[in-house]
């Protein structure tokens, strides 16, 4: 009976320890939303899952070899209806949740621009969301706010009731960005750009860690989340300012070694393309951008000379990438300078719609005259981003 | 000589001194453990003359029972390495709060987490699962045996291989430290230049061989070997489980070669299927390994339902309930898991629409899963429930298994997914799937059949001390997990800063402790089973009072199964021939068509080694070596005509006279 014990047991656990579960009291609005659907998920099931284990445990006790009043019918095994009845019952159950879940999945979506401060406070309509630029670095957490030039290590702070966009990337391997106080967690991936929105409604000090192992220094990978009164907010981005240091790329290359449990840093300055670059992975000066790599080929590529633009690589932040058939390791060399490849980018934002005219004949269009705009892989010069392609 | 560092490197690749971990002082001392545990093993085998038995009559056997027996020993072992790592692990974590490291550094507690995943999985549950599939499925159709014998031993071989290599990492070099799938960019040449990655591609790539031969192989035997009569809707519900396994097997199996080949190729030849840059893209890693992923959990849990069908019915002297819905459900299960994998990475920034198209799938897959619990549960209503061990496993599941799979569910919610993914909930929810259901299935079908395969019962006391060891052991062990996992608390973690986590972890190790406990309960009651065997003795073949055919012959079976092919009129078949009151056969037994033992599956799976570690180390002249010695063997075996023999009808005769007595004495003394 001891297994029966420790089941009764489990809610009076949980409820003892749910001052500090975090998920079940989050601070955001998002995290809110997503623990509510979670409770609704919970009850949903329960409605089956709590009749089936009291049905085991009673039909187990009925029907015991040593009970002899009990029925004994060893050649029943059909019944249409209880057939039915097993059959749909879990079928409209899911057909509830699985509606649940369509309408939560979109709204929660972290990609979508959140529509209201909290639940009964909409969004005032002149408020503009706090950008923040996440980089995922080896084993740190790398904070830009383009806003107010100032970039962060390992601490982020946000003005309560604020809504704040994250831009997410990763420098080296996947990581997985979570503030449980306030939202769900969004992978930081190199080369890719994840976006999240939310909000913090309550000010307070929260945790945010890495949610995907990457590596040594992962245990490590933590910060703190500061939820802020506004004029707290413009005191936390005054003391950045009064740091000193600015990190420009040199910077960058030396923060972006490996390197465990680091303290808070604070940068006063920051290079403003610093970001696009990290994403862009070409933060290395004379590395091709990938937005620039795109770009030429969409415009129909370098041809043969593409092939050979490349140059060994003598930079490298980790270990050796060099294989042992491969070829020696190389870099794509970029083709214009920084300033150029940026005003090439820039030049794009405007979003172009594409080209809806289907691919006709037996294969793809062929490239257009140059002078045609192409639309640029997205407004921020995103290459890859997961599944949009 | 030793000077030239050229030739040295030619000679042992990147094998050096230094590539032993005689720095690490838990590594050196486990390695003296198992030293001396292998040095007394094999000093006893050879004290007592054991070897050439051995290898007559287990190694080289085609026979599918002694092969699954093999599998099942196979399994036991590693579950004992994977449960060391375990509780390594949950030491760890108990212990590593407030400033303090714990015992294990990151290059040791990493490589420990990624063995535990890849050991359980693949060297624990699979070659348990394929064992009790290679032992049963052949009873239950009336066949002599499976449909390709000595792939079958080759199979078993190649699987044992890819173990050796595992065990091999932790004394020459390491393990992977990159999580049990191995995502990269991490697991790249760039993040993980060592020999660790190298390791985990090429273990298993070796059982992957052995595990997709076994799948084609039992899809073959059932398809095509089933007793006259045995139509399709007529097979026991086990072999109808084994098959959809085998199914997805032989699908989902080349996808994981696939992609862990592409991974070698960007390892070794410097492609950029998965890197960063120069155009890969990892997150195609991560979609083609849970597209593996994703039906190797089913692999997994159908034969497991097929036990807990079995069994019930058997336990509740009872027809199974609702057989037909039940094969549906399976044919359904085995379909939809192709269908969800994404559900694995909904973080990773797709789209709403497809989130929820995957969310979706997923928590139909719970219809026919629930409605399977519902049989089993309308089979035990108005049934006469016997407590046997194999039914207590059961109960015990019905309960364990509805939280794992609500669990699940939970997490095929998107959005409620981004709040738990890579959670210790997360950690709690397959554990609570995977050890409720697979593991609880497993212990359920070795007791039941195990005096099918020995001719006498386990110890039941011992078998009820790991019963309740385990049961208790898994809510202690991972109930905390859940309730972590809602703190925000991820997994993989090494060191923790907030010390209110503390008192979880460490009511979640003496879980730990508990399922020791009931390991070695287990592992005692093996002993004290083969100790007592003459009291816990069954020479009618049948002690539980079973349906299906595999209990209609002796225990253990005779080489051959069945003297004549049975004739099948009903499902279930044996206690259908009880209630018509079968005669066996006494006399008329004809010579009987039998496969030939051969070593080649030991040969070839042992080559396959030495070119995985000639592989790993970059030992070149050894590989070309190994693997001209393996193709070349391969094709010599094609060539080896002498491969079938004929059991005499004297012999046959002879074994069954024995069975009339014994049967006849039974029925006297009862």
């Amino acid at each position: 009976m001891s297994r029966l014990r420790t089941l009764f047991l489990l809610p009076l656990l949980a409820s003892l320890g749910s001052c500090s579960m975090v998920v079940l009291n989050p601070a955001g609005d998002v995290a809110e939303q997503q623990r509510d659907l979670l409770m609704v998920s919970t009850a949903l099931m329960l409605i089956v899952i709590i009749p089936v284990m009291a049905l085991t445990i009673f039909f187990a006790w009925r029907y015991r070899q040593s009970n002899r009043e009990a029925r004994y019918e060893p050649d029943w095994d059909h019944s249409t209806h209880l057939e039915l009845v097993i059959w749909a019952v879990p079928l409209l159950i899911i057909i509830c949740l699985g509606a649940v879940t369509w309408m939560g999945t979109h709204l929660l979506d972290p990609y979508r621009p959140i529509g209201r401060v909290a639940a009964g406070k909409p969004l005032p309509p002149d408020v503009r969301p706090l950008e923040v630029e996440v980089v995922a670095l080896d084993w740190k957490w790398l904070f830009i706010y383009p806003e107010y030039g100032v970039a962060v290590v390992n601490e982020l702070a946000a003005p309560v009731d604020r809504p704040i966009s994250f831009r997410i990337t990763s420098a080296s391997v996947m990581n997985s960005f979570y503030i449980p106080a306030l939202a769900g967690q969004i992978y930081a991936m190199p080369g890719m750009e994840t976006r999240l929105h939310a909000v913090i409604n309550k000010s307070g000090d929260y945790e945010g860690f890495s949610a995907n192992y990457s590596g040594a220094g992962f245990s490590g990978m933590r910060f703190a989340f500061h939820g802020l009164e506004d004029a707290g907010f413009q005191a936390w981005i005054a003391k950045a300012k009064d740091s000193g240091g600015k990190l420009d790329r040199n910077g960058y290359l030396e923060l972006e070694q490996p390197s465990e449990n680091q303290p808070v840093r604070h940068y006063a300055a920051v290079d403003s393309d610093l970001y696009k670059a990290i994403l862009n992975m070409c933060v290395e000066p004379g590395k091709m951008c990938m937005s620039e790599m795109s770009q030429i080929d969409a415009k129909g590529g370098l041809g043969m000379a593409g092939i050979r633009n490349t140059l060994p690589l003598l930079y490298d932040k980790f270990a050796r990438r060099g294989t042992i058939f491969g070829p020696a390791p190389s870099y794509v060399a970029s083709i214009c300078t920084t300033e150029e490849a940026l005003a090439a980018s820039k030049a794009d934002q405007s979003a172009t719609p594409m080209t809806s005219t289907p691919i006709v004949g037996a294969g793809l269009q062929r490239p257009l005259p140059l002078s045609i705009r192409l639309p640029s892989p997205s407004a921020t010069g995103t290459l890859r981003s997961p599944f949009n392609s | 000589m030793f000077d030239n560092p050229a030739l040295l490197k030619a000679i042992f690749g990147r094998l050096t001194l230094e590539s032993l971990p005689l720095h690490e002082p838990i590594v050196v001392a486990t390695f003296i453990v198992v030293a001396l545990g292998g040095i007394a093993l094999v000093g006893a085998l050879t004290y007592f003359k054991l070897w050439g038995y051995l290898w007559r009559e287990w190694f080289t056997s085609v026979d599918h029972k002694r092969i699954g027996v093999m599998y099942m020993v196979l399994g036991i072992v590693m579950l004992l390495r994977g449960f060391s790592d375990a509780i390594m692990m949950r030491l760890q974590q108990a212990m590593a709060f407030g400033g303090s490291e714990g015992y294990l550094n990151s290059h040791h507690y990493d490589q420990i987490f990624t063995a535990h995943g890849v050991i359980m999985i693949f060297f624990v549950a699979m070659p348990l699962v394929t064992g009790l599939m290679n032992f049963v499925v052949p009873l239950q159709i009336g066949a002599r045996d499976v449909s390709f014998p000595f792939l079958n031993n080759f199979s078993f071989w190649m699987t044992v291989g890819g173990a050796v290599i595992v065990m091999m990492s932790l004394f020459v070099g390491e393990f992977a430290r990159t999580g049990w799938l191995a995502y990269p960019p991490l697991s790249g040449i760039g993040y993980s230049p060592d020999v660790g990655v190298d390791y985990y591609i090429w273990a298993l790539q070796v059982a992957g061989v052995g595990t997709l031969l076994s799948g084609v192989n039992l899809v073959c035997t059932i398809v095509k070997m089933r007793a006259p009569g045995m139509t399709m809707m007529r097979m026991p519900i086990f072999t109808w489980t084994a098959l959809c396994t085998n199914v997805l097997i032989v699908a989902a199996f080349p996808v994981l070669t696939a992609v862990l080949a592409l991974l070698a190729l960007d390892r070794y030849v410097g492609t950029n299927f998965f890197t960063n840059d120069f155009g890969g893209n990892p997150m195609m890693y991560v979609n083609l390994i849970w597209i593996w992923g994703h039906p190797e959990v089913y692999i997994l849990i159908l034969p497991a339902f097929g036990i807990f069908s079995e069994v019930t019915s058997a336990f509740c002297g009872k027809r199974l309930f609702g057989y037909t819905s039940m094969v549906y459900a399976t044919i359904v299960i085995t379909i939809l898991s192709y269908l969800v994998w994404l559900h694995h990475f909904f973080t990773m920034g797709s789209g709403a629409s497809v989130n929820s198209f995957f969310g979706i799938t997923t928590m139909i897959i719970s219809i026919p899963t629930g409605a399977k619990i519902f049989n089993w549960l309308f089979t035990m209503y108005r049934g006469r429930i016997r407590f046997e061990l194999p039914m207590m496993w059961t109960v015990a599941f019905m309960l364990t298994f509805t939280v794992g799979g609500m669990t699940g569910v939970l997490l095929a919610v998107p959005p409620a997914d981004f709040v738990l993914h890579n959670s210790l909930f997360l950690v709690a929810h397959f554990h609570n799937v995977i050890i409720g259901g697979v593991l609880f299935g497993l212990f359920a079908g070795i007791s039941y059949w195990f005096p099918k395969a020995f001719g006498f019962r386990l110890d039941p006391f011992w078998g009820k001390m790991s019963f309740w060891f385990w049961v208790v052991g898994f809510w202690f062990a991972f109930m905390p997990l859940y309730i972590l996992g809602l703190m925000g608390v991820t997994r993989r973690l090494r060191t923790f800063e907030d010390p209110s986590l503390q008192i979880w972890f460490i009511i979640a190790a003496f879980g730990a402790f508990l399922i020791l406990l009931g390991i070695l309960s287990f592992l005692i009651q093996i002993f004290v089973s083969v100790r007592r065997r003459e009291q816990l003795r069954d020479d009618t073949g049948d002690p539980w009072d079973g349906r299906t055919l595999e209990w209609a012959t002796s225990s253990p079976p005779p080489a051959y199964n069945f003297a004549f092919t049975p004739v099948i009129h009903d499902l279930d078949t044996w206690a259908d021939m009880k209630n018509r009151g079968y005669q066996r056969p006494l006399t008329g037994f004809h010579d009987i068509h039998m496969p030939r033992n051969t070593g080649a599956g030991v040969i070839l799976a042992g080559l396959s080694v030495v070119l995985a570690v000639a592989l790993i180390w970059y030992i070149w002249w050894l590989a070309i070596v190994s693997f001209v010695a393996l193709i070349g063997y391969a094709i010599a075996h094609t060539f080896n005509y002498d491969r079938d023999f004929h059991i005499p009808s004297s012999d046959v005769t002879r074994v069954e006279d024995e069975r009339t007595r014994l049967l006849a004495a039974t029925s006297q003394a009862g």
